[in-house]
């Protein structure tokens, strides 16, 4: 996974390109930890994350709770129809502030 | 069709498990959205195995995997020699719950028992055998 930041004042995006697994979500976990110092604002920008494990998913609700205990925000966009569906199954959606996102709810299919 | 892995239960092995499942599997041509889900399920046993089973040391996974045409379906079974592990005995996590309320964890278990057909466990001979099957879609 190839992880893209970009800071503009007090607001920091990262684009996520690939896949957040087990492996990618560590590098993930540190790169943030290290990045979110000043950052009011967190975005996630995952138009080209194409699939998400419960590590991921992990790793966003860690940084929901930091940003919401400091009083920050954290938003999510671009979210894809593969990734949507797992944080629709896990209750995910209903409480990350998903922007912009085109996707309707799906319901589970085998 | 049968194919078997045998891998050191850690977690930097995950590529190589994905790429065994993908290979045997390329001839059918899935859904990339079965094909995500069906990593999804392998993603999940696998890591926890490797986390948990043989923790603070490793261990070896035998992955078993198993084809079925008309209709189209994988088995796939997980078996370790680790600690004795259940992972349908788990409760599920409470999906409503805000994320302030929300413990990190127990996500991965509930994952994969949405996502497949069919989930067994048993213990026998000192090890943990984990079954499922899913059907493919293409």
């Amino acid at each position: 996974m190839e992880i893209q930041k970009q800071l503009e004042n007090t607001t920091l995006t990262v684009a996520l390109v690939g896949r957040l697994d087990a492996v990618t979500a560590m590098e993930l976990d540190k790169e943030l930890k290290a990045s979110l110092e000043g950052v009011k604002e967190l975005i996630f920008d995952l138009a080209k994350l194409d699939y998400i494990a419960s590590a991921g998913l992990r790793i966003l609700l860690k940084y929901q709770k930091l940003m919401d205990k400091n009083g920050n925000e954290m938003k999510i966009k671009n979210v894809k129809v593969e990734v949507k569906e797992v944080l629709d199954m896990t209750g995910f959606s209903d409480f990350l502030n998903i922007i912009d996102s085109k996707v309707k709810k799906l319901s589970i299919e085998f | 069709m049968k194919e078997e892995l045998v891998i050191k239960a850690v977690i930097d092995n995950l590529d190589d498990v994905n790429f065994f499942i993908h290979k045997s599997i390329e001839q059918f041509d899935i859904s990339k959205r079965t094909l995500m889900q069906l990593d999804l399920v392998v993603e999940e046993i696998f890591v926890n195995i490797a986390s948990y089973a043989y923790s603070p040391n490793t261990g070896l996974v035998k992955i078993l995997l198993e084809t079925e045409v008309e209709p189209l379906s994988i088995s796939l079974t997980f078996i370790d020699s680790g600690v004795p592990y259940n992972p349908l005995e788990k409760s599920d996590p409470d999906v409503n719950l805000s994320a302030d309320d929300r413990q990190i964890g127990g996500l991965g278990i509930f994952l994969t028992k949405k996502l497949v057909n069919n989930m067994s466990y048993q213990f026998v001979g000192g090890q943990n055998v984990l079954q499922l099957t899913k059907s493919l879609q293409r």
